[in-house]
């Protein structure tokens, strides 16, 4: 679920309000977007995947809890991590799809059936 | 209490209800065909949906006759024969046609081991970011976070919706001559992934029209996911060892028997290893095919394959079922005039028969229906010679709203969504089936019933939460009212009591009613012979 909005890096653009797909946020008088309902969270990714500064994280769980802080996730390189991996924000120099390795997973999959 | 009337207003041609793969081509179809379009989604057309967050594979066959020959005869076999030969070819056709278009808008596509772009699967961030530009550019009218509630009516057929902007907390009306449904299947919150937005909402809309369900009972689908985690993707598992809660090895990898998932976790807790991801190479081939899968495993610490976790099955109910909105004509028309039915929400049995078998068929279903349904809906409403604000429409909704209450007392949202989730998803009732434990079970969804007609508050969240409450009981009630007539197993509907396919039930089971549920059978046509040829726009055809 989503755990952690970081205040220092937000720049209060709304995106993540907006894209939400169960409406987990709300905006606060502040003009920053507040977790107001977690246990609506389905835990999709979509809000980072969004997030043009990397000030949001959703944590591993889909049911519990997951006590996180900012600094330990920057440390772990884990703030922006799944933006980076989809390229969004990249302007065009990564892609996700273009990455796809669909097409080769069946070499990878040859020789289990075979019990290798 | 009287409805009050909505604060945001809009007058269109086609209103499309919902913003994923389905409801973009819908849009993208009815504005190409000249139709002023309004898309209303409760979310975000480009993060709603089962598709968006994660990939998905396509059914995706070149226009080379024996190989679509093989496609057809596979799946009249593998749909239990509710199937429709014509359907599925132009289902192959439609989606073939228009996945050349998202590669000409832009999807970069991978090379496969040959050198040829390969189409067949697609990373759903950027499909549908791509599809949401795509429908922008058509001039498409977005409005994101509008759940719609109900629909309009009057003598003439449907005539639009209203619904709430969850941001704003205003009530919105958008009137026009054409209504398609594009609202996903129903999942019950499962959290399979992407899956919390379909709440069967428009299930329940349609049958307030009168319009009936088809096939509901066959929705008996799980998908295994890391049992913390919600990313339901088999294809990583296909590398996987599994284990029981001692260690002993219960599979060592490659083909899995039937039902493998659901029999062991039914006896006890199972754990997994990606023994087979065993050197550099594969590991990152598997990781770039599927990267969301790994990303909470990264975040838990966990290392797939060298550390065992434990899985669990989600629900995924009629997403990747196939039962939904019966449709009746070629444009994913429903009975009622104006209104359209296109992707989850719609009954898929056209082309998928009783089984969906995963995502393929069903995200090139919602290509073909979505496009399929907007031309239909754009003539339907260009037909028309005045605008539709000048029909005397009323709201329709009946159940779960402010509106409709019938008593004072509120509607207890999510203890009756624990109890039907309760009733849904445990494999001992819903995957194993059988007569006695289906039919107790549906008389304890039937006591939720009532409580659905109570008071609802004036948040936007409660009055979203509360009509989806609702739409979840009456799909519920749907499905194992449907799963208790279809007295034999076929596709993904089994029914322990009944465990040979009965010739005498190759029809299709329609449903029809919310309080009082009746049903009756559809012969399967048997037209063999003209296609209703596929869509084509240009990508820049005139709007």
């Amino acid at each position: 679920m989503i755990e952690l909005v970081s205040e220092d890096r937000c720049i209060q653009c709304g995106l993540c309000v907006k894209v939400c797909p169960t409406n987990v946020f709300d905006t606060n008088e502040d003009g920053l977007p507040v977790i107001a309902r977690q246990e609506d969270c389905q835990t999709c990714y979509m809000c980072e995947a969004y997030c043009p500064v990397d000030a949001l994280f959703v944590a591993h769980h889909a049911d519990e809890k997951v006590a996180v802080t900012e600094q330990d996730l920057i440390d772990r390189d884990l703030l922006g991590s799944w933006r980076a991996i989809i390229g969004f924000g990249s302007r065009g120099k990564v892609s996700m799809a273009a990455n796809d390795t669909t097409p080769i997973l069946r070499q990878a999959r040859s020789g289990i059936a075979r019990g290798e | 209490m009287v409805s009050e009337q909505p604060e945001e207003r809009l007058v269109a041609d086609v209103l499309v209800i919902g913003g994923g793969p389905a409801g973009a081509w819908a849009a993208w179809s009815a504005a190409s065909h000249g139709a002023r379009t309004v898309l209303a989604d409760k979310g975000y057309l480009g993060t709603s949906g089962a598709t968006a967050p994660g990939g998905t594979g396509f059914l995706y066959v070149e226009p080379d006759k024996e190989k679509r020959e093989k496609a057809v005869a596979d799946r009249l076999k593998s749909g239990g024969y509710l199937s429709e030969e014509p359907w599925i070819y132009r289902l192959m056709e439609q989606a073939y046609l228009n996945i050349q278009l998202v590669e000409q808008w832009g999807y970069r596509f991978p090379l496969d081991e040959n050198g040829n772009l390969y189409k067949a699967h697609m990373q759903g961030p950027e499909y549908m970011e791509l599809m949401r530009r795509v429908v922008k550019k058509a001039g498409v009218t977005i409005l994101d976070q509008h759940p719609a509630l109900e629909l309009l009516t009057d003598e003439h057929g449907v005539g639009g919706a209203r619904g709430v902007n969850r941001l704003s907390g205003k009530s919105w009306e958008v009137r026009a001559h054409s209504v398609i449904l594009a609202t996903g299947g129903c999942a019950f919150l499962s959290k399979g992934l992407g899956c919390n937005v379909q709440t069967g909402d428009g299930q329940l809309m349609a049958a307030e029209l009168g319009v009936e369900m088809s096939g509901m009972e066959f929705s008996r689908q799980y998908a295994t996911t890391a049992a913390f985690g919600t990313v339901t993707r088999n294809r990583v598992l296909g590398f996987a060892s599994f284990y029981d809660e001692a260690g002993n090895v219960i599979h060592e990898g490659g083909p899995r028997q039937d039902h493998f998932f659901a029999v062991h976790l039914h006896k006890g807790p199972v754990y997994a290893m990606l023994t087979h991801g065993n050197t550099p190479e594969k590991q990152a081939i598997i990781r770039a095919s599927t990267p969301l899968w790994f990303v909470p495993f990264d975040r838990a610490g966990i290392d797939p394959f060298t550390q065992k976790f434990p899985i669990k099955m989600r629900y995924e109910g009629t997403i990747r079922g196939t039962g939904g909105i019966r449709l009746v004509g070629d444009y994913c028309s429903t009975t009622v005039p104006g209104l359209f039915a296109a992707g989850d929400a719609a009954s898929r049995e056209k082309t998928a028969g009783a089984r969906s078998g995963g995502g393929a068929y069903n995200a090139s279903w919602a290509i073909a229906s979505g496009t399929w349904s907007g031309k239909g809906a754009a003539e339907h409403a260009l037909a028309h010679g005045k605008s539709a604000d000048h029909r005397d429409l009323r709201p329709a909704g009946r159940y779960g709203l402010r509106h409709t209450a019938e008593s004072a007392e509120s509607i207890p949202v999510r203890e009756v969504v624990k109890a039907v989730q309760n009733e849904m998803f445990p494999l001992g009732i819903n995957y194993f089936r059988s007569e006695p434990i289906i039919a107790a079970s549906l008389e304890r969804l039937h006591k939720q019933w009532p409580l659905v007609r109570g008071g609802v508050g004036s948040s936007a969240t409660a009055r979203v939460q509360a009509r989806e409450a609702a739409a979840m009981v009456v799909n519920a009630r749907w499905m194992y009212s449907a799963a208790l007539i279809r007295k034999e197993t076929r596709g993904m509907h089994t029914m322990a009591e009944y465990p040979e396919l009965d010739e005498a039930m190759s029809s299709r089971l329609l449903l029809s009613g919310i309080g009082d549920i009746r049903h009756r059978w559809e012969d399967v046509p048997r037209s063999y012979g003209s296609i209703t040829p596929a869509v084509v726009v240009k990508e820049r055809q005139s709007v």
